[in-house]
């Protein structure tokens, strides 16, 4: 007799209705959408979604509907020719408080969105945009670090009277710059210098030295601290790479690790890669200086320089700001910035190293009362023309002033900077944070597809996928009948249940994941053929209908899983090796194996058992 | 219907030394063209620039040419992709200081001076440094599937014989679709490897549905002679190994048709990965078992008197 546990039934039903619904907001398709975000990056509310939706109207733009998604207001449009209205209207009316970003939103009805279902996200070869590939000089941050320490080094000794011939960043071991050497003149005495430094600068390790030019003091960083470091340059570079990517408008962008030193960083729709690249590999660093109080700002402004010992800058405002010449701390010393609220308001508490934390102090101490600017420095490298008429690479710097504070007491290491908005507070807290690192980041690759390239991919790929599984049903129909029947709807499935494991895992499908779907297509027909050809064995052997099924799925088992682990095997090195379009393959290739073996295994075996099974006569299968 | 309506009883391994020639004659082959003629290497591996265009109507490649030379950008390779209307454009690796923005602004202009309509689809541009990491990830994740793979035969039946006839003959196929590569020069890029890893598991897939089926056999009589067990299973699965071989050649085969020259490379590689693996897993995996002395006891090592035997 021919059966099937009731429990594996409603799991095969439970599975299926579930990926039935993850699955079903990929087959509406998406509507022209307008992102519409709040500047400083607040969320929006209710209300704000209305002032947006009745500014729409006011500008007679129409629009089908609108929602929040995620803190944005998504405005949903019939055509592309409503959503590029709108987009214009919102810049230019709207464009002081909000960023717009052309989007799509998903068709599917209401429910399936607020439950979270969306469909699974296209990759940048199918519906077009910009992918950048950043290196980090992880490097160039550890010679940063070391550069500070070699200051660092030669104001300590030179605050206690010890005479030092040279300080320099050495390559202790190996080619890479990892220690700071002090040369003291000949003959000196290492002893009260060695102590000194060990003292103040506990993190690094210290030995004398006797090289040919005189006694020497060699500070290294051990090979934990330098990955430390390169760890904290890339995490830095991310950071400072999200902010500015979130400031180009972009919707759905994507900025990730790749590998020990590079970033790689997607922007859908985006086909320009000029200005883009511009923004996003511009170098930033802070420096805190003081005021300069003495002096006329509107003098300096009209002579058009400023006075002896200062430095005439331009604020958020572009009004003009004079500060002292002297750099009390610069980026580098910055080991963290929050924004907090305090008594006083908001406000964004900031952390500096030891070092720094020690030149605050002494600085404070003389200067309560006074106040104390923070620049924000930008290096860009743009290409120009030179007196030849060739293009160069030029390096810009744009310095601004971004606050401007009194100090109200003594401190060092760690202060907070006041009166400033709750969004000022957090911009400020987080230019901080991406702009206090200045580890030069360089593009390594660079690929840009255009919309009608991703739409003419998205097109062929789907039918080629449709065709081909027409292809396998046909054939699967004429050569097992009534079985081939139930192979087809059991590969339906497995495609649902494919793409609802996409869906859920948010796994962006490109045209090799595609062309892996179709690949799965054609694998998954392999688990049902290995049972029929079983049962026919076994029908040919003279055994009864019924135990020829039972016999069938046993005895293909093992050589179904044998089959499809080293498939799995390939497929999973292949995720964790590949990156790109091998990634984006192997992710299909190996949930399609587990979702082939499950609706093979336990798919099949419910149909089949529901048509054969039980205590019914069958004189013959259809096979 | 049913191509096999009683099972088969050919005699495959008889003429297994015929095929052994074959097969070397065909690996040797290839090696000979990769190792002469080397592989088309795409900007992925190489690093460089690739730029994708179209035009209103068919395009005229050497007009492109002259113009993009004429803009002063050296080494320039233009060809037609997919249909007559598509252009591809290969460029050396940037120079240092030079920017991507740039030189697309380059090529585009040069471009637009002979035909105002074209449009830019596609814009690769690809560090040396990157590619050639690429390269060396590739063959790691080759090695490591081999590896595994081994690994696994070798646990699950019990004995290395079936494993290295079932890596030999997962060799034997990306082998041979390397040199179709080299001998075509088509374009090798990175959906080409992972065209390649598939056609390993694939292979291997169709070779151990027929150790599973020799293991089966071995069962019922593990003393029986090898050679005709191998026959035998071989044949048992016959009419399985034809079906599945058949649709995913087919849906290959559509894929190569219908999916757009971005997949061309791809689909070719399966095609003839699934066509050479189907080969393989009888006349280099399973022979090779047979020729490295397979015997039922290996297979069971329960009933084995010395475990000792069954090390390499």
């Amino acid at each position: 007799m021919l059966e099937f546990a009731r429990w594996k039934y409603w799991l095969v039903a439970a599975v299926l209705l579930l990926a039935l619904v993850f699955a079903l907001p990929n087959f509406f398709g998406e509507d022209p959408a307008l992102q519409v975000a709040r500047k400083d990056r607040a969320p929006m509310d209710a209300a704000a979604q209305k002032s947006v939706e009745e500014f729409l109207r006011e500008r007679h733009v129409p629009f089908s509907k609108s929602y929040i998604d995620t803190g944005r207001v998504m405005v949903r449009f019939d055509d592309v020719g409503g959503q590029l209205k709108a987009r214009d209207a919102v810049n230019d009316g709207l464009g002081n408080d909000y960023i717009t970003a052309l989007s799509f939103a998903p068709r599917a009805p209401e429910f399936l969105r607020v439950i979270g279902l969306k469909p699974m996200p296209l990759g940048l070869d199918l519906r077009g945009g910009l992918y950048l590939l950043f290196q980090v000089d992880v490097n160039g941050a550890v010679e940063q670090l070391l550069s500070n320490y070699e200051q660092d080094f030669r104001r300590t000794l030179r605050d206690q009277n010890i005479a030092v011939a040279d300080v320099n960043t050495i390559k202790a071991d190996g080619d890479k710059t990892n220690g700071v050497r002090v040369l003291l003149p000949a003959g000196a005495d290492t002893g009260p210098a060695l102590k000194l430094l060990q003292e103040k600068f506990t993190d690094l390790s210290f030995k004398t030295n006797d090289t040919s030019s005189g006694p020497a003091i060699d500070g290294v960083m051990s090979d934990e601290q330098i990955r430390t470091r390169q760890n904290y340059a890339i995490q830095q570079n991310i950071t400072t790479l999200r902010n500015r990517v979130n400031e180009l408008g972009v919707s759905e962008p994507l900025v990730q690790r790749q590998g020990p030193e590079r970033i790689a960083v997607q922007l859908p729709g985006v086909q320009n890669s000029a200005d883009v690249k511009d923004l996003l590999s511009k170098v930033a660093t802070l420096e805190f200086r003081m005021a300069d109080e003495t002096n006329s700002i509107a003098d300096a402004v009209t002579r058009g320089r400023a006075p002896l010992g200062s430095k005439l800058y331009r604020d958020k405002n572009n009004q003009p700001v004079l500060l002292k010449r002297e750099i009390i701390v610069t980026g580098d010393q910055l080991t963290d910035a929050t924004s907090t609220s305090t008594q006083e308001g908001p406000a964004v508490s900031v952390r500096l190293s030891a070092q720094g934390g020690e030149r605050m102090l002494e600085n404070t101490r003389a200067n309560v009362g006074r106040r104390m600017g923070v620049v924000f420095i930008e290096i860009s490298r743009q290409m120009q023309k030179n007196a030849a008429g060739e293009l160069v690479p030029r390096e810009i710097k744009t310095e601004k002033v971004i606050s401007l504070a009194t100090i109200q007491g003594v401190f060092s290491s760690q202060f907070q900077i006041t009166g400033l908005s709750p969004s000022e507070a957090r911009d400020l807290a987080l230019l901080l944070r991406a702009g206090a690192l200045a580890a030069p980041i360089f593009i390594v690759e660079e690929r840009a597809i255009g919309p009608s390239l991703g739409k003419q991919n998205i097109e062929q790929g789907v039918r080629a996928l449709l065709i081909g599984m027409a292809a396998v049903f046909v054939f699967m129909v004429i050569y097992y009948k009534g079985f081939g029947l139930v192979a087809c709807a059991v590969l339906l499935a497995n495609v649902v249940l494919l793409t609802a494991l996409l869906s859920g895992l948010r796994a962006s499908l490109s045209l090799p994941g595609i062309a892996g779907i179709i690949l799965t297509v054609g694998m998954a027909v392999d688990a049902n053929i290995l049972i029929y050809e079983r049962i026919r064995e076994e029908l040919r052997n003279g055994n009864s209908p019924q135990s020829s099924i039972k016999a069938g799925f046993e005895k293909a088992l093992s050589s179904i899983a044998d089959a499809n682990i080293t498939t799995l095997i390939a497929g999973v090195v292949l995720w964790i090796f590949g990156s790109g379009p091998i990634r984006g393959f192997a992710v299909v290739l190996t949930l399609g194996i587990i979702t082939s073996m499950f609706t093979a295994l336990l798919g099949a075996r419910a149909l089949i058992t529901l048509v054969y099974g039980g205590k019914r006569k069958v004189a013959r299968l259809s096979i | 219907m049913e191509f096999f309506s009683k099972t088969t009883s050919f005699a495959f391994m008889k003429t297994r030394k015929v095929w052994y020639v074959v097969s070397a004659i065909f690996m040797l082959g290839s090696l000979a063209v990769l190792v002469t003629r080397g592989l088309n290497l795409s900007v992925d591996f190489t690093g460089g620039v690739t730029v994708e265009a179209t035009y209103p109507a068919a395009a005229d490649i050497e007009a492109a040419r002259t113009a993009v030379t004429t803009a002063g950008i050296r080494d320039v390779q233009v060809q037609n992709f997919g249909t007559s209307r598509d252009v591809i454009i290969r460029m050396p690796p940037l120079a240092e200081g030079q920017s991507g923005a740039d030189l697309r602004q380059q090529v585009e202009t040069a471009l637009r001076s002979v035909e105002p309509a074209v449009e830019i689809r596609r814009f690769d541009v690809v560090g040396p440094q990157v590619g050639s990491e690429l390269l060396k990830s590739a063959i790691w994740a080759l090695s490591l599937t081999v590896f595994l793979i081994f690994i696994y035969v070798a646990l699950r039946f019990h004995t290395w014989r079936l494993s290295a006839g079932a890596i030999v003959g997962a060799l034997h196929d990306p082998l041979l679709v390397l040199g179709f590569f080299a001998l075509t020069q088509m374009t090798f890029d990175l959906s080409v490897v992972a065209a390649i890893l598939a056609v390993i598991g694939y292979s291997l897939n169709d070779t151990v549905v027929v150790f599973d089926r020799i293991r089966e056999r071995f069962e019922h009589n593990q003393r029986s002679a090898p050679e005709s067990v191998l026959d035998l299973s071989i044949n048992q699965t016959l009419s399985r190994t034809v079906m599945t071989s058949g649709t995913t050649l087919l849906v290959v085969v559509v894929l190569f048709a219908l999916g757009g020259p971005a997949l061309q490379g791809f689909s070719v590689s399966l095609i003839i990965g699934i066509v050479v693996g189907t080969y393989s897993s009888i006349y280099v995996a399973s022979a090779l078992a047979l020729d490295l002395g397979l015997k039922g006891e290996h297979l069971f090592p329960i009933a084995r008197k010395d475990p000792l035997d069954d090390l390499p």
